[in-house]
């Protein structure tokens, strides 16, 4: 053997082994537990479920009253607003609608759960520095890992369909709102912090009154970014069997549907910038008072 | 060293003493503890930070300061000061030595109590005003009540009263970035009055405003001090500032206390070359009274002037009878002892730097 031009490596034989008793490992971890893990997600999934129902079953007309609404009072803005409302009627017009609305309550339920749990992570890594040292390195690993390398073990525990797709959205697109809850309150100016302090604050109060509201500009970046980041797994997401506009551009990349492919895509495109346009403006009129404005 | 080594003695002897500060290091660094001895055996901040890379903030200080008193902190930039008034309500935790608060032990408060004290028994303003941005003024000034867990609309109440005496009537309802430096920094007068504390603690309250403003917060300052009376450590580096407002000052180098005491007393008698130069530039006719210049040995004669009363209001009537040696007087009528044009003038005559270094060599 030539030492030089041959790296060391594991023998063929043990190397298969390797892999089969860790695979084995794993598939016989899923088939135990498999189960109770599903029904632990069960609520998540009729939550889903039911969103989905509710947003095709409610009248069009409702849900685009809805949707302006829902855009003015997040970015004050008449433009934006209509804007909205136009884009979901074309959606619509071109036979998307219901596709729309399951990508929809994915995504609304995806960012909720993302919100619920990312915020207190990131309160608890910006309290101890030896958390967010422990979890900095995991958030890395969720952002860089092929989402494929994690989609299988989630396959194979929980099966194909919408919770499996819900778990592989929410850990790409987590790591925004922990990253930036834990710097926006270390980045909390350090003498409002000291008056707090001074005044007897304890740790809740100063945290929901100094650290919280000040790191909230922050945060809603993060939610920002995590709602964009989502949306970019629609279509992954659907390979697992996620409903939704990413269906059918898988379906048109297997098949060659060059408009269909262009149709759903741009449908997406079109959620993405009403959602980043209208959570900006709100992420800006959350810090009015920093540029010496009235609250609205 | 303070008098009384026991905390037992001094609860004896500290009935008109606030806060007792006894022995107090602060070292910055990881080891800090280990090099408290080589401090306490002379070795110099320099020294400490080129050998050990280590920081001496404060150094062996021994501070009383009476209750319902002014007590002014002067130094130059770096010299400790803030490092001293955060260990009165313990922002910052000394690495040797103790203090007294009304005779209780600060340093053994657990976390619930000190939140009490600090609650209670401090309040503090800051240099930067440190408010709540995203709070209103009227909200800001409630903050050590709803702290307290104060209802709402009582807090609401309380707090108005307090933005009517700092004069910010009509602003309660504006956010801090829509106010001037001055205004901010009477919300955070208010905001540490409001809580009714008996110590006020002062970091630069106001360096970071312009002269004018800042000889209007002064007033107010004193004004509101004649009728609260509270025991206020007010940190400046601006010796008129603590002229003005300090009924004691003490002055801090390097961490170390270097002269401590009555402002007539270390104007007349600096400690050292440092102290001088800090001194060098004030108005000394406007700023040394008569008590400090009289001759106490003798009487004076005439109606008598006020021992109070600073050189540049005595000179014109001094100089109407030039030699006469006119009396002075306490507020009681009592004659303290008498001062001359000669005296008057001669005070005036800042002391040569080489003399004073010789002096206290
Ligand atoms: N957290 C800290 N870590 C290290 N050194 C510090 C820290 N805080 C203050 N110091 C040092 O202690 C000394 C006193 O600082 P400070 O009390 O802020 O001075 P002053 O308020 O008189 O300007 C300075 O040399 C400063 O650099
Ligand atoms: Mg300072």
């Amino acid at each position: 053997m030539d030492f030089w031009t041959e790296i060391p490596s594991l023998g063929k034989r043990d190397l298969r082994d390797l892999k089969k008793g860790i695979d084995g490992a794993f598939k016989k971890f899923s088939r135990t537990y498999g189960d109770g893990i599903e029904a632990f997600f069960d609520p998540l999934y009729f939550f889903l479920v039911r969103l989905e129902k509710l947003l095709i079953a409610a009248p069009w007309p409702l849900i685009l009253v809805l949707v302006g609404g829902l855009a003015y009072l997040g970015s004050r803005s008449v433009k934006l607003a209509i804007g909205s409302i136009l884009a979901f009627m074309v959606i619509g017009y071109f036979g998307m609608w219901k596709d729309m609305m399951a990508t929809i309550s994915l995504i609304s339920v995806a960012t909720i759960m993302c919100i619920a749990v990312g915020i207190p992570i990131g309160i608890i890594m910006s309290r101890y520095d030896r958390v967010q040292s422990a979890i900095t390195p995991i958030l890395d690993l969720m952002q860089t890992i092929p989402i494929f390398v994690y989609l299988l073990p989630v396959v194979m525990l929980l099966g194909i369909g919408r919770v499996p797709g819900l778990i592989a959205v929410c850990v790409y697109a987590v790591p925004p709102v922990i990253r930036l809850t834990n710097l926006g309150i270390r980045l909390v100016d350090k003498e409002i912090l000291e008056a707090a302090e001074a005044f007897g604050s304890d740790y809740r109060q100063k945290l929901f009154s100094v650290q919280l509201p000040l790191a909230l500009p922050n945060i809603f970046a993060g939610v920002n970014q995590t709602i964009m980041m989502a949306l970019a797994m629609v279509v992954i997401a659907s390979m697992i069997g996620v409903k939704g506009l990413g269906m059918p551009v898988l379906q048109s990349i297997q098949n060659q549907y060059l408009t269909l492919g262009l149709m759903n895509g741009l449908a997406i495109v079109a959620l993405a910038i009403i959602f980043d346009r209208v959570s900006q403006r709100y992420g800006k009129r959350l810090q009015a008072h920093r540029y010496g404005k009235e609250h609205e | 060293m303070v008098r009384g080594s026991k905390p037992t003695d001094m609860v004896k002897n500290m009935s008109n003493f606030k806060l007792i500060i006894k022995n107090l290091y602060k070292i910055f660094g990881p080891n800090a503890g280990r090099y408290v001895n080589s401090v306490n055996e002379g070795m110099s901040k320099q020294e400490l930070l080129d050998k050990h890379n280590h920081v001496l903030g404060l150094n062996n200080i021994n501070l009383s300061i009476p209750e319902r008193k002014v007590q002014v902190i002067m130094g130059l930039s770096g010299s400790g000061k803030s490092t001293l008034i955060r260990h009165i309500n313990r922002l910052i935790e000394p690495t040797s030595g103790e203090l007294f608060v009304d005779g209780e032990n600060v340093l053994a408060m657990s976390p619930a109590q000190l939140r009490e004290f600090r609650r209670k028994v401090t309040s503090m303003v800051f240099q930067k005003f440190a408010l709540l941005p995203h709070k209103t003024v009227s909200q800001n000034v409630a903050y050590g009540l709803t702290i307290q867990g104060v209802k709402e609309k009582d807090a609401k109440d309380q707090s108005h009263t307090w933005i009517d005496r700092v004069g910010l009537g009509g602003f309660e309802d504006r956010f801090p970035a829509q106010l001037s430096g001055g205004m901010q920094q009477r919300v955070g007068l208010a905001r540490a009055l409001a809580t009714d504390a008996p110590i006020l603690l002062m970091d630069e309250a106001f360096s970071a405003l312009d002269p004018l403003i800042r000889t209007d917060m002064q007033n107010i300052l004193l004004e509101l001090q004649e009728e609260l009376h509270k025991t206020i450590i007010f940190i400046t580096h601006d010796l008129d500032e603590a002229l003005r407002i300090g009924d004691n000052i003490a002055i801090l180098r390097d961490g170390k206390v270097i002269q401590k005491g009555d402002p007539q007393d270390i104007i007349m008698n600096p400690a050292d070359a440092y102290i001088t130069d800090f001194i060098k530039d004030i108005n000394r006719s406007r700023v040394i009274e008569l008590r400090s210049i009289m001759d106490s040995k003798t009487k004076g004669t005439g109606t008598g002037l006020s021992h109070k009363m600073s050189v540049e209001e005595a000179l014109p009537l001094l100089n109407k009878a030039k030699t006469k040696s006119f009396a002075v007087i306490d507020e009681e009528n009592k004659n303290l002892g008498s001062v001359t044009l000669d005296s008057a003038i001669g005070a005036l005559v800042r002391r040569d730097e080489s003399a004073v270094s010789e002096r206290y060599k």
